[in-house]
């Protein structure tokens, strides 16, 4: 059951101090240069105001760019091996964008489908998630096409929607968030009659996603995907940004002496991805990498978890070097 | 914009372009590349002066060079790479019609290496003003101070590639990054891993590069990693007296010998 509270600008700031002092790090988005990071914070002034997303996602506060999942010594008639440790420590992802928020579900699905992925549980059992209701959108965002909104709860713990007055209101939504209430209680007051609904941003879905899915199968031959990938210049900006992509590939960094095994971020953007040990890439040509990023997110993972691999955030879009807008593409491929 | 969109015309009509390459309106309103094979697609091409993105890299794709004749809407950044591509045997001569587009909407047919090249030398340099600053401020620093400029940038790679992928020059079958038999370069964002990659980049497009800004533009966390590349070019520029992308006939610099070349980098 959702409680809902309401929270002062002030408090606010006392409940970081009071974070603080239970060890949790903060985690919230900062800005410079013109650019929105994830960096720690001690204080709200520290949080960027009136951003509208991160560039990167928060996914790399569970799914590192760069992971060591072990190291190794060989020695004369034997070889050392140690599993890394993921360093973890209680974090509160302050700020998230409610699509952000939901995005963790999907990498869960992905972490947790057929073996339970020691890095990523450790991170998220650490993790508690404060989501921000967004009131503005761009032109890229649609959130609401793929079962979000710009209120969603979905993926947070404690969701914050900005009043007029300066508060916030609150809804505590989980038993970790119970638990930061709970460092602080004395903070938090009575919400009475606030309408949250009109204090958000006004999004309308452009397309079905659901119907979406049905039609994709259909359309796997179609010239569609050529067409739309012209553009594309193949890099993995979309994918590295995306809050939902967890391709990775593994890579060995060896010398004769010692070595370690790291996973990295990977792209189906790139021409190496699926690349064959023979030779043979069954993606060769770029249309077809597009329409696999298409097919995952939206045909594939659907069929399997039941949901979009997408939140609608519209970060790729953004971070595209060439504006290959992800909402005008699919709302096409809705119409074809 | 109604002479370029009916030039783009016309020449789809006449079969003396099969496709034409310009720009569009884009999320936000911002100018995107455009590919128009239809008179109907020709209604989409757009001109002003936030059309700044080099197109040139699209000229090596196969999916592009498979549909025939291409006709280009040229800024001086395109028309540079265009000549560079040129000069580096990936395009024939004159395989490509580039359409220079004047502040008054006039459209110029550049149909010869030659008319490009008269066409480029009229064109002021290829840096903006606050890349120049940037670049001069850089100059200024000491190699230590360089280093911590460099490596405080150099952190927030991802690896995503969007600056090689968007570098007309850029265009190796298998970029060496790509290689893994063996492997030369580390593939994860690493300091390591971002700092090779950056330096063998830089290296590679020494004396081949137009100056365009193309990768820091494309750099999805602001990385001006452009500055890195116009410095190796400009070195080349100050050792060996040629720029590139101002000639379609340009031997490259680093790899050809010339018994006055100096030889002032051995110590």
């Amino acid at each position: 059951m959702t409680t809902i509270l309401k929270i002062s600008a002030e408090s606010l700031e006392a409940l970081f101090a009071a974070l603080g002092d239970s060890g949790r790090r903060i985690l919230g988005p900062t800005e410079t240069d013109g650019r929105v990071d994830l960096g720690e914070v001690q204080t709200p002034a520290q949080v960027a105001d009136a951003h509208l997303q991160l560039t990167l996602s928060a996914k790399e506060a569970v799914f590192p760019r760069v992971e060591r999942l072990l190291s190794y010594k060989t020695m004369p008639g034997k070889v050392e091996l140690n599993d890394a440790e993921p360093d973890i420590q209680p974090t509160v992802l302050f700020g998230l964008r409610p699509c952000e928020a939901s995005g963790f579900g999907s990498l869960d699905s992905v972490f947790n489908w057929d073996s339970r992925d020691k890095f990523f549980n450790a991170r998220v059992e650490q993790m508690t998630v404060v989501g921000l209701s967004c009131t503005q959108a761009d032109d890229a965002c649609f959130c609401t096409s793929v079962g979000g909104g710009p209120g969603s709860t979905k993926g947070s713990d404690l969701l914050l929607t900005p009043l007029a007055d300066g508060h916030y209101l609150v809804e505590i939504l989980t038993a970790k968030g119970e638990e930061i209430q709970a460092l602080a209680p004395h903070l938090f007051q009575p919400a009475v009659n606030e309408d949250k609904e009109a204090l958000l941003a006004k999004l309308e879905p452009h397309f079905d996603r659901e119907a979406l899915t049905a039609k994709l199968p259909g359309l796997f031959t179609s010239e569609l995907w050529a067409e739309q990938s012209l553009r594309c210049v193949g890099c993995g900006a979309c994918a590295f940004v995306c809050p939902t992509c967890a391709c990775f590939d593994i890579q060995e960094e060896a010398d004769t002496k010692e070595g370690q095994r790291l996973r990295c971020w990977d792209s189906c953007g790139l021409r190496q991805f699926t690349l064959h040990a023979s030779g043979h890439n069954p993606r060769s040509a770029q249309a077809e990498r597009w329409r696999q990023r298409i097919y995952h997110k939206f045909s594939y993972f659907p069929q399997r978890f039941g949901e979009a691999m997408c939140v609608g955030c519209g970060k790729c879009t953004r971070a595209c070097p060439v504006d290959m807008n992800l909402k005008e593409h699919l709302t096409q491929a809705c119409g074809t | 914009m109604e002479v370029l969109r009916n030039k783009a015309q016309d020449l789809l009509a006449q079969g003396q372009a099969q496709i034409v390459i310009g720009y569009e309106a884009g999320t936000g309103g911002i100018r995107r590349p455009s590919f128009a094979r239809t008179a109907a697609d020709t209604a989409r091409l757009v001109w002003d002066a936030d059309c700044i993105s080099n197109l040139a890299g699209y000229l090596t794709r196969p999916e592009i060079k498979r549909m025939g004749k291409t006709a280009i809407v040229a800024n001086a950044s395109t028309l540079r790479a265009l000549l560079q591509l040129t000069a580096e045997r990936q395009l024939a001569e004159d395989a490509v019609l580039a359409l220079a587009v004047a502040e008054d909407g006039t459209v110029t047919e550049l149909a010869t290496a030659q008319a490009v090249t008269d066409h480029v030398a009229a064109l002021p340099d290829a840096l903006s003003a606050a890349d120049r600053e940037q670049m001069n401020l850089l100059a200024s620093m000491s190699r230590e101070e360089r280093w911590v400029y460099w490596e405080k940038e150099l952190q927030r790679c991802i690896k995503c590639y969007a600056c090689r992928s968007s570098c007309p020059m850029c265009y190796c079958g298998t970029c060496t990054m790509d290689c893994n038999k063996p492997q030369w370069v580390p593939v994860p964002s690493h300091a390591l891993g971002n700092l090779e990659y950056h330096t063998v980049r830089a290296m590679h497009l020494a004396g081949r590069c137009v100056e365009c800004g193309e990768c820091g533009r494309a750099c999805p966390v602001g990385i001006p990693i452009h500055l890195l590349t116009c410095f190796a070019e400009e070195s080349v520029h100050q050792q060996f007296g040629q720029k590139a992308g101002a000639s379609a006939k340009l031997d490259y610099a680093l790899g050809t010998f010339r018994p006055d070349d100096k030889e002032s980098f051995i110590r």
